[in-house]
């Protein structure tokens, strides 16, 4: 597993606020570090490639275990 | 780059009805769109201080799913629409749905711009008071300044 620099826990909760909490989350970082987002709406699959692609910041990992979805996105330069 | 713009109009004043424009304004924030959104009739609802006041009801919308079949009769009866709206919130809540209220302050975090019709305050004889603070009063004309250069523009 990747390391990151900070962790945001979604689980339990439902759209949009995991894509909400994460965009706070990533205020905190600077250029190149790495958040970790744990969720377990099965609808994050999608939006967290669609945030991805559209704010620019890159979606450096994606997976799922145990009905838990792992993201790590690298804030965008 | 530029940046896109959505402009929502919200008409409704229910619980239910009150997420979408919320949902979409402050994704679309998110991700980093321009977000305005226009608050006219009984779309006003959704800027009180509380929003304690909204409820759902299952009269005239055959679409909500029901526990339980009911005739259409004893849905009318006193009470089942305060039930309905509990039962609603409380299904909102083990779901993880955000609050109204959650989604209104994100919403006002992330800049977007609410205005509330000013000729529907005064039909309705509503007090500026009665209203969150940070909004906006305004008429048609106002909503088209931002609407006209929007990208998307979505009536609800």
């Amino acid at each position: 597993m990747a390391n990151f620099d900070k962790e945001l826990d979604a689980r339990g909760l439902n759209c949009p606020l995991p894509i909400l909490r994460t965009k706070k989350a990533l205020n905190d970082l600077t250029s190149g570090q790495t958040l970790r987002v744990v969720a377990t709406d099965p609808g994050a699959i999608k939006d967290f490639q669609a945030f991805a692609k559209q704010t620019g910041n890159e979606l450096v990992e994606s997976g799922e275990a145990n009905g838990e979805f792992t993201f790590v996105l690298r804030k965008k330069a | 780059m530029t940046t896109k713009k959505l402009a929502i109009i919200a008409t409704k004043g229910t619980l239910d009805w009150g997420y979408p424009p919320f949902i979409l304004a402050s994704t679309a924030a998110a991700l980093g769109y321009d977000v305005q959104i226009f608050f006219t009739f009984y779309g006003l609802q959704l800027l009180r201080k509380s929003l304690d006041h909204l409820k759902v009801t299952s009269l005239g919308n055959p679409g909500m799913p029901m526990p339980m079949p009911m005739p259409v009769l004893l849905q009318a009866l006193p009470g089942m629409q305060s039930m309905m709206t509990a039962m609603m919130k409380q299904k909102m809540k083990s779901k993880g749905v955000a609050s109204l209220e959650d989604l209104r302050n994100l919403c006002a975090e992330a800049d977007v711009k609410m205005i509330g019709c000013q000729m529907t305050v005064d039909l309705f004889g509503f007090n500026p008071s009665d209203f969150i603070s940070g909004i906006e009063m305004g008429g048609a004309a106002t909503f088209f300044e931002f609407a006209g250069e929007s990208d998307i523009c979505l009536f609800m």
